[in-house]
């Protein structure tokens, strides 16, 4: 007869030997880097040009942000719609995301297709026209979003805890206003894209199964571009001298968006992969504390968590929930207790041995394919780290001890640091 | 072409296996075959917030996250109109953690009138997150009523109102568990790093003992012919003026449900579609428009929506929909239109196919929908769509009595 109140043995995942593919790298004649990873059965391909174009060089804010999602409105010989066309007849995808450094245009493409999209791409990155009537019918539709999102808490939340954090005036901090978009002029955008993408500087990043042409394609429409020296200003963050906020932005909600934030230093610290482990034990998956307690034993919310923010120059650790409009405060009174219970209280092994093991496993879970190993080759090329990052984050996660822990919510866990936020 | 082994155990539990070596990981999914349609319209809400109980500890282990983290694994699920679908993924090593924690809940749950106290309270603060906090939230909620006369699509996974969920007693949830909760209801699809002789095991030595239950008829009311427009005008606290309109379309096995898919496509799939380049750039009435159908399994609803520019009046609006619905329905598209719709729709699978975990579940999908080896031929429906299907088809979907709409206005 099965028992079925015994578990089957399992092989601790802390046990596995984690590998992540190593990327090739190869150079085109201008000097621009591909990073490459070559794997996985369907013959799909991601490629991404990450050019040093992020919000962090503006002047004005949106600018950047502007320039990137206007790239493929037009071009001397192809209109917007012209542009859409080709890349969906092919039945690929072109999208750009503005970051604060860095600005990317990611092609998603079956690898068949790729001859015909890449002079189009390159079309994008020297010749965009940026029409007057393609900018004014984004002021008015992207105001018309802001508008929509003006009235959802979490939103209006998401960015004033930034402010706090970082300051109005820095890259991370700064948000889109409607008056940002009243005053953004061709002018701008056409200078933004001449001195940061024509002039500029890009690396790109190929993952899929790759062709054997790749290189020599990308380097016949590519490795002419210029490639410039371009280096990301450094900007002080400005914290807010106020901790505390209660800020009403719909008086019927019936929820309110809680944020909690504290800086914190970035990737480089040592300090970084252990407070990512104690991060987990706060609140970074299903099984954390802040679930376990907010959530599953008291129910004031659908979900609650904590993390820290993925920025290059600088962090902060974050807390994040919709809890019902009468039990906010409860929360945050529950999120500091969990802070206080890290702070006195050891983690005891059996948690952390949990800990460990969903983290590995996770990772291990994440590196299905080549798009999410590129993607990790990314995060430690664009923030300057080390090759074997990984294997030391690993190590890390395998070994850091329930008293190092303990120490770094002494350090980083104290409710004085935190800013607290609520929005109704 | 996704390969897979497929056999039955005794009680009734469909099994298919997948493997593929190249991962070190293993995905378990298990399917049910209930969703919000099968619920009562006294108590809807209630696969979705059963599905919430699943995770509250089941007869024999009181726990069910942490044993599944201990192995490395990661879990959730989802509730639809259709089917409830739990899925886990772990380092394939621990296989059998993931069937030890399945077959226990398949075989019963722990009914602890804690853990239903509990997720009343989170699925109603999910309900307030996304339907009421949420500016257009619910809109789906109002639309599908006005749509739907008698079929059970008229309500939304999460019910039709907060009451339902926070009125649910422990007698309701055993009913429900042990009415669709049985192995002959379950499609078991494991797939990764595994062997078929592996599986075939495990599922025996788990799953096997497992009493059939008693095999549910489904006999949902069938959806008369909409005979008569229908429309709906709300004032909201929103900022913004929005149209929605929605057509009644095919049930997911008709040949039609693959012309209406790409239809909506052509009207609304991207930046060159016909609907944005039409009314968001050209004539510039909307600030956003989309084209969707919901993909359900019963006779569905293609939709229409879209935000206003700000002091454009919502009957231009809507005429200037129909001049685009005119053009699709009188003139056949060209052939490289519709090549455009069926090369994205080749590259949609290739990218939904690189996962192993999309793999499992649409295998078990597609094996709910009759066939498992469904999933290998699905492009070939869509390649069989003519031009002449598309205008055909636009006719009879895009009449005027077969819709409804819902002027959603700011009162701002």
């Amino acid at each position: 007869m099965l028992n079925r109140t015994i578990a089957p043995p399992i092989k601790d995942a802390i046990e596995f030997n984690l590998s992540l593919k190593p990327f090739e790298k190869h150079t085109l004649n201008n000097g621009v880097p591909v990073y490459a990873v070559n794997a996985g059965a369907e013959e799909v391909l991601q490629l991404e040009w990450v050019y040093y174009a992020g919000n962090s060089f503006e002047k004005h804010n949106l600018v950047a942000a502007s320039t990137n999602f206007l790239l493929k409105n037009g071009t001397s010989t192809k209109n917007a719609f012209q542009v859409n066309e080709h890349f969906e007849y092919y039945g690929s995808y072109l999208n750009r995301n503005c970051f604060n450094e860095t600005a990317v245009i990611t092609l998603h493409c079956l690898a068949k297709h790729l001859e015909v999209l890449l002079p189009v791409v390159r079309e994008m990155l020297v010749d965009a026209i940026f029409p007057e009537e393609e900018i004014s019918i984004y002021k008015q539709n992207m105001k018309q979003r802001l508008n929509v999102n003006l009235k959802k808490s979490d939103f209006v939340a998401g960015r004033l805890i930034d402010t706090y954090l970082y300051g109005p005036e820095h890259p991370y901090g700064r948000f889109s206003r409607f008056e940002d978009f009243d005053s953004l002029t061709r002018e701008e955008v056409l200078n933004f894209y001449q001195q940061y993408y024509r002039d500029g500087k890009f690396l790109l990043f190929a993952a899929g199964k790759l062709p054997s042409n790749l290189f020599s394609l990308l380097n016949q429409h590519f490795g002419d571009l210029k490639n410039s020296t371009v280096t990301v200003p450094l900007i002080p963050s400005v914290q807010a001298e106020e901790k505390k906020y209660r800020v009403t932005n719909d008086p019927q909600g019936v929820q309110g968006a809680i944020r909690m934030g504290s800086n914190f230093p970035n990737r480089h610290h040592p300090d970084f992969t252990k407070a990512q482990v104690l991060n987990n034990v706060f609140g970074g998956f299903f099984g954390s504390r802040l679930m376990s307690n907010i959530r599953e034993e008291k129910g004031y919310t659908y979900g609650i968590y904590s993390y820290l923010e993925n920025h290059i120059q600088e962090s902060a650790w974050v807390i994040s929930t919709e809890a019902g409009r009468d039990v906010c405060e409860a929360t945050i009174v529950e999120v500091y207790k969990e802070m206080e219970e890290l702070r006195n209280e050891i983690v005891e092994e059996d948690e952390l041995l949990l800990v460990r093991n969903y983290m590995i496993g996770s990772i291990l879970g994440d590196l299905d394919g080549p798009f999410h190993i590129i993607n990790r080759w990314k995060t430690i090329i664009l923030n300057d780290l080390p090759e074997d990052h990984f294997y030391k984050q690993i190590e890390t996660i395998k070994t850091v001890s329930a008293e190092e822990l303990q120490q770094l919510a002494n350090k980083y866990l104290q409710p004085e640091q935190f800013y607290e936020l609520v929005v109704v | 072409m996704v390969q897979f082994e497929r056999f039955n155990l005794e009680n009734g539990l469909r099994v298919i296996v997948h493997q593929d070596t190249s991962t070190p990981m293993a995905v378990v999914n298990v399917m049910y075959d209930v969703g919000a349609r099968d619920e009562d319209p006294g108590q809807t809400g209630f696969a979705h917030l059963f599905e919430h109980l699943m995770f509250g500890g089941s007869v024999n282990i009181p726990v069910y996250d942490e044993p599944l983290q201990m192995a490395g694994g990661e879990n959730n699920a989802y509730t639809t109109n259709d089917l409830t679908n739990y899925y886990i993924q772990l380092p394939s090593e621990n296989l059998e953690t993931a069937f030890w924690l399945e077959s226990d809940r398949m075989l019963s749950l722990g009914f602890t009138e804690n853990s239903l106290e509990v997720q009343r309270k989170v699925v109603s603060e999910e309900f307030k997150e996304h339907y009421l906090n949420k500016p257009y939230g619910d809109v789906w909620l109002k639309l599908r009523e006005l749509a739907y006369q008698v079929h059970p699509y008229r309500w939304m996974t999460i019910g039709k109102e907060l009451s339902h969920i926070e009125n649910a007693q422990l007698q309701d949830v055993k009913n429900f568990f042990f009415k669709f909760y049985r192995p002959n209801n379950a499609i078991l699809v494991v797939a990764g790093n595994v062997t078929v002789d592996q599986v075939r095991a495990l599922a025996e030595k788990w799953f096997g003992p497992i009493e059939a239950g008693e095999k549910y008829q489904r006999n949902l009311p069938s959806e008369p012919a909409q005979t008569t427009a229908k429309k709906l005008e709300v004032f909201a606290n929103v900022p913004l003026d929005a149209l929605y309109k929605c057509w009644h379309i095919y049930p997911r096995l008709d040949h039609r449900y693959y012309v209406s898919d790409l239809i909506t496509e052509i009207l609304g799939g991207g930046g060159s579609s016909r609907l944005y380049q039409a009314l968001v750039k050209e004539k510039q009435l909307f600030s956003n428009i989309e084209c969707y159908h919901f993909g359900t399994l019963d006779a569905g609803l293609l939709a229409i929506e879209g935000k206003l520019v700000k002091g454009v009046k919502m009957e231009d609006a809507e005429a200037a929909i129909e001049v685009e619905l005119e053009k699709i329905r009188n003139e056949k598209v060209t052939e490289a239109e519709l090549e455009k719709v069926k090369n994205k729709t080749e590259s949609m699978i290739a990218f939904e196919d690189m996962s192993v975990m999309n793999r499992a579940n649409s295998l078990a999908f597609y094996e709910l929908l009759g066939d498992a080896s469904l999933m290998n031929t699905e492009l070939d429906r869509y390649n069989a769509v003519t031009v002449e299907d598309i205008k055909e088809e636009s006719q009879k979907i895009f009449r005027e009595v077969n819709s409804s709409t819902l002027y959603y206005r700011s009162k701002v």
